[in-house]
């Protein structure tokens, strides 16, 4: 009898021990901001299984526009901010995030060390998935063309002009070039990929007005004539309904979208079969593709109070605890950088890219003054109202304006 | 009315304005002469899943000190106003210098984000408010003149286009105006141009701009009108047509005299309304094609860039623009008012 007690007493009492190592137990408030694409989705719903006490998520596309005023006020809104390479600049230039380097020590067992994005050496946010730009096509079509697999952005102009020639599809290529972030973004990967450097060495100094820039701009140009006349509306969502439709062929799309790109509904058969992915591009005979590497990661805010710090640290952590991407539908979701976790299909493309030494989009603080001054001035060189010289220099005057306003020039 | 009784009659208003509008607007103009302070900057080793490499970040501890003795800002005076997002005067002065002609300067002019976005926004206001007004009073004449019966449905249906959120119906008509949505193609197939598209041509984009600002601006100039008509004397409309008047000499005669302080209110209005024009913009996705004042401003403080201080500027650009477009009426009903006492 009494064995039976004890033995019931001492299991339920593991049973306990266990049960409460796995659970997430939090002392103090976690809000947290984020953009809104699945494995984001996954990273707060994560996050918000922690018992003890209240946890909010605020998940939209517009994180970009409130993360900042979100995290000025004292005390911070919200505990902590999901940003890409490109957003935590942002939340780095007014200093409103804070150094993990204590917390990552204490609770932060689980972390792989490329998951730790440094700066002078201090911990400033902990990333949990890869993302990249990389091809997307329709195999069937290629194959019955007899087309080969693009390498390079030339030869998949040159199967443009031969898919269009058959009459299979008019406007065979797609592109997110809507005017703006996305069109920017696309100038970013080509002028990279011919080897051009957005700045003067280590200065501030705008330097696209270049060689590489020009060729850039010209490949831009010719890919366009191969795409929907509407290009300069479309962002990545409408070149996917594109691809979905079966009016494009080949396109230059975002690894975190490659998954559930056919999931919708209404996507004919020929659609679902026949897409493929493959690496990035390069251009211009260069090595290094023709796109940029992202990571996407969470920060936690610096105009908090370290209990709220360290709940929010906990909690997120437990939100990309690897034993997430146990799950078929969370593993596929991304190019997570968890422990443990093996490329699905869909991850090949970023994987590829990853491999090819890709550049990762560039952390600077004025990167993001030179991006929107690129996406405002390339639309009229792609209407055609000004040759790519004008534009280019229309890019560094827009670039320094801005620039000088911000105390950076 | 009494001083006395006039003042605390006035008094809740112009408080409330006082603190909405007076003060918000100077804050504006205060942050529209100072930028952010110099950032000192600094190289440091940055590393990601990608991994290691030097970059340049900003020294938070050096430019501390400096934030906290000033912190609006560096005083920069009207720099910004000067700078080539705005006003561009440097730009300005080297193009007409070397323009050989108006029209060439005109066009250079353009290139400029500033002088673009107010070309788009005046091009804008001078034919939505014209044209809105005119359609209007047809619209309110017609309905006036239906069975009684009618009327309700005509009203609801006829106002139906401000009843939606400008947005939300740009976005509509952006996927109908699309190469592949039923307007976009019922044009191609009217032309017979199966390439032709609204959304790749700039004069294009500019016309369905238009017409959707017209579209949604009639109902609100149609109803003001159509109340105005139910106080049409009638006793003049009779003598008129005993002296031999037809319909239309009544309408320029009588009825448009009778309904010229609402014509004159619905005009202040739309052109205040127009001038900033900014939902079909971003719902019809034209920034490539064309930009306004109120865009500008949005996109500055969007994103990853947030400038505070070019949004401040532009907004107050926007202010003199709308007070130099509004001095023609205001000056007019002034003298009206002067007139009548």
């Amino acid at each position: 009898m009494n064995l039976i007690k004890y033995t019931f007493l001492l299991t339920s009492f593991l049973f306990f021990l266990i049960k409460n190592s796995f659970a997430c137990e939090i002392k103090a408030r976690v809000s947290v901001v984020g953009n809104e694409f699945p494995a984001i989705q996954t990273v707060g719903a994560g996050a918000k299984k922690c018992k003890g006490a209240e946890v909010k998520t605020n998940l939209t596309a517009d994180h970009q526009k409130i993360n900042v005023a979100g995290m000025s006020s004292k005390p911070a809104e919200y505990t902590s901010a999901i940003v890409a390479n490109t957003s935590i600049v942002a939340l780095l230039n007014n200093d409103l995030i804070r150094p993990l380097d204590d917390l990552v020590k204490k609770h932060g067992s689980k972390l792989k060390k490329n998951q730790l994005i440094t700066i002078n050496g201090k911990v400033m946010a902990v990333a949990f998935m890869a993302n990249a730009q990389h091809l997307v096509y329709r195999k069937d079509v290629l194959n019955k063309l007899n087309i080969s697999v693009p390498k390079t952005y030339e030869e998949m102009l040159a199967a443009a002009k031969k898919i269009r020639e058959s009459g299979l599809a008019k406007n065979p290529v797609g592109g997110a070039y809507k005017a703006g972030w996305n069109l920017a973004q696309e100038f970013n990967n080509m002028f990279i990929g011919y080897g051009g450097k957005h700045f003067k060495g280590n200065t501030p100094e705008p330097n696209v007005n270049s060689n590489a820039g020009k060729k850039a701009l010209n490949m831009m140009k010719s890919l366009s004539e191969y795409m929907n006349p509407d290009f300069l509306t479309h962002d990545s969502n409408a070149t996917n309904a594109e691809f979905r439709a079966g009016n494009v062929i080949l396109m230059n799309m975002w690894g975190s979208r490659a998954a559930t790109l056919t999931d919708a509904d209404g996507v004919s058969e020929a659609v679902k079969k026949g897409m493929d992915i493959a690496g990035p591009m390069t251009v211009g005979g260069g090595t290094i593709p023709a796109s940029t590497l992202f990571w996407d990661g969470w920060t936690v805010a610096k105009k908090i109070s370290d209990a709220e710090a360290e709940a929010t640290f906990i909690a997120m952590m437990n939100a990309i605890d690897p034993s997430i991407i146990k799950n078929d539908n969370v593993r596929k979701q991304a190019v997570w950088l968890l422990d443990g976790y093996t490329p699905t299909d869909a991850a090949r493309g970023v994987f590829a890219a990853a491999k090819m030494n890709t550049t990762p989009y560039p952390m600077l603080p004025y990167a993001g003054l030179m991006h929107s001054a690129i996406g405002a001035e390339i639309a009229d060189f792609m209407q055609g109202k000004e040759n790519a010289k004008k534009t280019l220099s229309d890019i560094e005057d827009a670039y320094r304006a801005a620039a000088k306003e911000k105390g950076f020039l | 009315m009494k001083h006395k009784t006039f003042f605390w009659f006035i008094l809740p208003t112009f408080l409330a304005m006082l603190i909405f509008i007076f003060l918000p607007i100077i804050s504006v103009i205060l942050q529209s002469i100072h930028t952010p302070h110099e950032n000192v900057l600094v190289t440091v080793e940055n590393c990601d899943p990608f991994g290691c490499k030097k970059v340049t970040s900003i020294d938070h501890e050096a430019t501390k000190n400096l934030k906290q003795s000033e912190p609006l800002g560096k005083f920069v005076g009207l720099d910004i106003y000067f700078d080539r997002g705005h006003l561009a005067i440097e730009n300005f002065k080297l193009l007409w210098k070397n323009s050989k002609n108006i029209s060439s300067f005109v066009k250079s002019l353009g290139n400029l984000p500033f002088y673009k976005a107010v070309f788009f926004t005046l091009t804008f206001t001078f034919t939505v408010t014209p044209i809105m007004l005119l359609l209007g009073l047809l619209i309110a004449l017609g309905v006036n003149s239906i069975s009684k019966k009618l009327k309700g449905i005509v009203i609801f249906f006829s106002l139906l286009p401000m009843i939606v959120t400008p947005l939300i119906g740009s976005i509509i008509l952006f996927w109908m105006i699309d190469s592949r949505g039923i307007i976009g193609n019922l044009i191609q197939w009217l032309l017979d141009d199966p390439n032709l598209s609204l959304k790749a041509s700039t004069s294009l984009t500019w016309i369905m701009l238009i017409v959707y600002g017209v579209w949604h601006a009639i109902p609100f100039s149609f109803i003001v009108f159509y109340a105005g008509l139910q106080t049409v004397p009638k006793d003049q409309l009779e003598s008129a047509k005993i002296d031999g008047a037809n319909k239309f000499e009544e309408v320029i005669y009588i009825i448009i005299p009778h309904l010229m302080p609402l014509i004159t209110f619905v005009t202040l209005m739309q052109l205040m309304d127009n001038f900033r024009v900014f939902e079909p913009i971003v719902g019809f996705s034209a920034e490539a094609h064309a930009t306004s004042l109120s865009w500008i401003i949005f996109n500055d403080l969007g994103g990853e860039t947030r400038q505070l201080s070019a949004a401040a500027t532009s907004s107050i650009l926007t202010i003199i623009g709308v007070i130099i477009l509004l001095s023609p009426v205001l000056v007019r009903t002034w003298r009206d008012f002067k007139f009548k006492k």
